[in-house]
């Protein structure tokens, strides 16, 4: 049988939809601040014994103008990124670079040192990172 | 027979999966202005070909992973950007200027001389 919608809606619409619930099923982690692809910067995150790596996508962003917290076990990464303007009599065919102030927030585990923060931006991407605390450190221990 | 294995070696470059940086393409009176963001990618690493009508802008994500890092989570999980396009006719490819800087890339591809608007003075008799 075929399926009817009740309000026919445009095609692509309905392609947005989809593309968006797949994504639902694929992203496993259903975060309160809704992790959203398509952020910007785009952000990957990872870990080693040692430390926390934070990957920042800015693209094309002055240094001066980013301002990285932590704050109470949240990361906040902010800034500006600023787009050349568009001369006079010229026309945009394709329009999809992020302008304008961004701020994204990650949380953060919790044996971070924030007094140990490593920041470098390199390019285009900001490197964040943050050492864990000693004590949280795998040890070895010697046997006598 | 070496000739057919380097085609099938770029044939393969051309199947790996890559990211579609995003772009902003602007028009003017004397030529276009592409911008692409390709955050990671070293000038080294840049790629840009132009083969008859087609422009090819590829790059290499490199980052700087401490050894033995485990990644929790992940928006940028493919290593290199690739974004193809077809030029039209009046864009004069040998005239492509490109920059790079933080990430960014900026070409303008001018149009050729006598594509470029010309002013019809029309005459009164």
């Amino acid at each position: 049988m075929m399926y009817r919608s009740v309000f026919p809606r445009d095609v692509f619409a309905e392609l947005d939809r989809l593309q968006r619930e797949i994504q639902q099923a694929v992203d496993y982690s259903p975060s309160i601040r809704g992790i959203g692809r398509g952020g910007f910067p785009a952000m990957n995150i990872g870990g080693t014994a040692k430390s926390v790596e934070i990957f920042a996508f800015a693209p094309g962003v002055d240094p001066a103008s980013l301002d990285v917290q932590i704050e109470k076990g949240v990361l906040t990464v902010a800034g500006e990124r600023k787009v050349d303007p568009v001369p006079d009599k010229a026309s945009i065919h394709i329009d999809e670079r992020f302008a304008g102030r961004f701020r994204r927030v990650v949380s953060l585990p919790e044996d971070v040192d924030a007094n140990n923060v490593h920041a470098k931006y390199r390019d285009g991407v900001l490197h964040i990172s943050i050492a864990r605390k000693e004590a949280s450190q795998p040890r070895r221990i010697a046997v006598q | 027979m070496s000739e057919n294995v380097t085609t099938k070696q770029a044939e393969a470059a051309r199947q790996e999966a890559a990211m579609l940086p995003p772009v902003d393409v602007i028009e003017d009176a004397a030529g276009i202005t592409l911008f692409a963001d390709l955050p990671g990618v070293t000038r080294e690493r840049l790629n840009l070909h132009v083969d008859a009508d087609t422009l090819t802008i590829e790059g290499q994500v490199l980052l700087d992973v401490p050894d033995g890092m485990e990644a929790s989570h992940a928006e940028v999980s493919l290593p290199r950007y690739r974004r193809v396009f077809t030029l039209s006719k009046e864009l004069d490819p040998d005239k492509v200027e490109a920059q790079f800087d933080r990430g960014v890339l900026k070409l303008r591809i001018p149009k050729a001389e006598h594509a470029q608007p010309r002013k019809v003075e029309i005459k009164v008799a």
